[in-house]
């Protein structure tokens, strides 16, 4: 595939939108070019024949340790609030949600 | 006496026999610091009180005879990934630039329970995202040995303050080399553990699967006292490792007789810079002196690693990025209009490019009608990448390669081209996707005056061989620090 052709600056804005970001129109353009020569080397890997090969998540084998549901000190509220940018009645304060 | 050049090791028998002390060590340090940190730019939080204060009280411990240790008393740089209660931990972004940690990482708090000394925070590329410190939102480190270059990264901070002396030892992070590249650039040694040797609890997440906490040290013995002191399993890390951690500093000494050293070809490419094979080459023929056997192998998808890692690796951030909306902590911006628009107002003004660039590359491979082309793909093949090294170790003990393709490059030379930069990782990457240990040394200097590091590769839990031979093969390089004072 030729450069241009993998990604449009409409997926762009798309992608974008799920991340939760607003790039500018120059951000926009530089993101397409270079997610287009990203994606571009990506496609690598379909040179390689995959079908029967289970995917690695982790690296080393573990079982998933369990333990007891026993309740722990946590930190003090006051302390999990410190860095909160808006604070109120012990709880993280946001703006409107619904309007 | 300029006791901030010695090692851990050297620093804590001077403490045993009174000769040096904690509080002076650390004054040398942060004077040091003050001295070449506006240039180096390592630092991006010195504590220098606090710092003080733990050397008082390792000193008190000396004089009662009451050490904790080895690392009682020697001042340990950190880099900004790691939390720390009551300390700004940044992560190199400006996202977090007021983060102030209400609780220790494990890492830390292992380290603080031995008595180490802590300077301060080291610079990083934001969110541990990039190979030459350039990426950080607070400017960039410069290289100790050429100052027009770059120091490698993430860790760069952490490899450069070892390499100016600005700490004795230092704590990296490594998710596909940002341990080893940076040392390697910086003439230091860097060791990047199995996967879950080390705790990740209270390490700010790149890519989970992949990142892991290492030592960035002088010399081997030294790299050997911090992995001991921070390796184990930890309940607060459902993937740390449950088996116990072997004695590092007993493997030192064990020599490389009989052992054979696997060369792969796929990392020998025609293209290599000369330099660095002549390095590599050079470290061959030592080891082969001291009694290891050289053995030809091959890891036939070597050159599908960097793909594939680039796929998983941003596919992760973009999940654990998810998590700076500008609610709980860092950034919030102002200008939001409404609680949806905050989040895009924040990150949108908290991030820096590379960052959004991965986590739009994440979001676009974990998206509806792309995930089995692309990250299930790429997990496929990373299966693969393991695969080639299981079979590998059937025939070798150890494998050496380059670290990195080149020494330092001048800063702004890769900016412009994400794969260029992408590709300064390529002999380190493969061994994050396999989940081993691999460390870096110092195995020469270019002609230029630059350093060249060659990488040791074991086979999973296999850190005492790499310990083995990288403690044989430094005693063996005739290394001399020419770091150009300032």
């Amino acid at each position: 595939m030729k450069n241009g052709s993998r990604i449009s600056k409409e997926e762009v804005l798309h992608i974008a939108r799920l991340a939760r970001l607003s790039p500018s129109p120059e951000e926009i353009d530089k993101l397409t070019r270079e997610m287009d020569s990203i994606l571009g080397f990506f496609e690598r890997l379909k040179e390689i024949d995959t079908t029967g090969i289970e995917p690695t998540s982790h690296a080393v084998e573990l079982t998933w340790p369990f333990r007891e549901d026993e309740a722990r000190p946590s930190l003090p509220v006051d302390e999990v609030l410190s860095n909160a940018p808006e604070r109120g009645k012990g709880m993280f304060k946001v703006k409107k949600v619904i309007e | 006496m300029e006791l901030f050049r010695l090692t851990i090791h050297e620093l804590n028998e001077l403490y045993r026999e009174k000769k040096a002390s904690p509080v002076e060590v650390t004054r040398q340090v942060l004077s040091r610091v003050e001295k070449l940190d506006p240039e180096i730019h390592a630092y991006l939080t010195v504590t220098a009180d606090s710092a003080l204060k733990e050397a008082r009280d390792a000193e008190e411990r000396f004089s009662r005879g009451e050490s904790r240790g080895l690392l009682d008393g020697i001042p340990v740089g950190l880099k900004d990934i790691f939390l720390t209660r009551g300390v700004k931990t940044t992560c190199g972004s400006r996202i977090l630039e007021n983060f102030v940690p209400p609780f220790d990482a494990t890492v830390v708090e292992k380290l603080r329970s031995q008595g180490a000394v802590f300077p301060g925070k080291l610079n990083m590329d934001e969110f541990a995202m990039g190979s030459s410190n350039e990426n950080s939102g607070f400017g960039p480190t410069r290289n100790p040995w050429d100052r027009e270059r770059v120091p490698g990264g993430s860790s760069g901070g952490s490899a450069a303050a070892v390499a100016a002396d600005e700490c004795v030892a230092a704590l990296g992070t490594d998710t596909g080399g940002s341990i080893r590249q940076p040392a390697s650039l910086c003439g230091v040694v860097g060791v990047k553990p199995t996967y879950g040797r080390v705790s990740r609890y209270g390490v700010i997440a790149f890519a989970s699967s992949l990142d892991q906490v290492g030592p960035l040290a002088k010399d081997v013995e030294d790299a050997a006292i911090m992995l001991q002191a921070v390796a184990g399993h930890d309940p607060r890390d459902s993937t740390s490792i449950p088996q116990p951690v072997p004695d590092y500093r007993k493997s030192l000494r064990a020599g490389v007789k009989g052992i054979r050293v696997g060369l792969a070809r796929e990392y020998f490419p025609p293209g290599l810079d000369l330099e660095v094979n002549g390095v590599v080459q050079d470290s061959v023929r030592l080891l082969e002196k001291l009694g290891a056997r050289p053995v030809s192998i091959s890891l036939p998808h070597t050159d599908y690693a960097v793909a594939c890692y680039y796929i998983i690796a941003p596919a992760e951030a973009s999940s654990n990025l998810a998590r700076y909306d500008g609610v709980k902590y860092g950034l919030r911006s102002s200008q939001g209009k409404g609680l949806i628009d905050t989040y895009f107002q924040t990150r949108t003004a908290g991030f820096g490019h590379e960052v959004k660039r991965r986590i739009m590359i994440g979001t676009y491979t974990l998206s509806s009608g792309y995930y089995d082309a692309y990250y299930r793909k790429a997990q496929a093949v990373r299966t693969l990448i393991r695969r080639d090294f299981e079979n590998a170790f059937k025939e070798c003990d150890l494998i050496l390669t380059p670290t990195s393709p080149t020494p330092a490059f001048k800063l702004g030379e890769k900016t412009t081209d994400p794969l260029q930069m992408y590709l300064s990782d390529i002999f380190t990457i493969p061994v994050n996707l396999a989940g081993l240990p691999g460390l870096s040394l110092p195995g020469g200097v270019s002609r230029t005056g630059l350093p060249i590091g060659v990488h040791l590769i074991g086979p999973p839990l296999g850190e005492e061989k790499i310990f083995s031979a990288a403690y044989a093969l430094e005693s063996e390089i005739k290394w001399e620090r020419r770091i150009p004072e300032l």
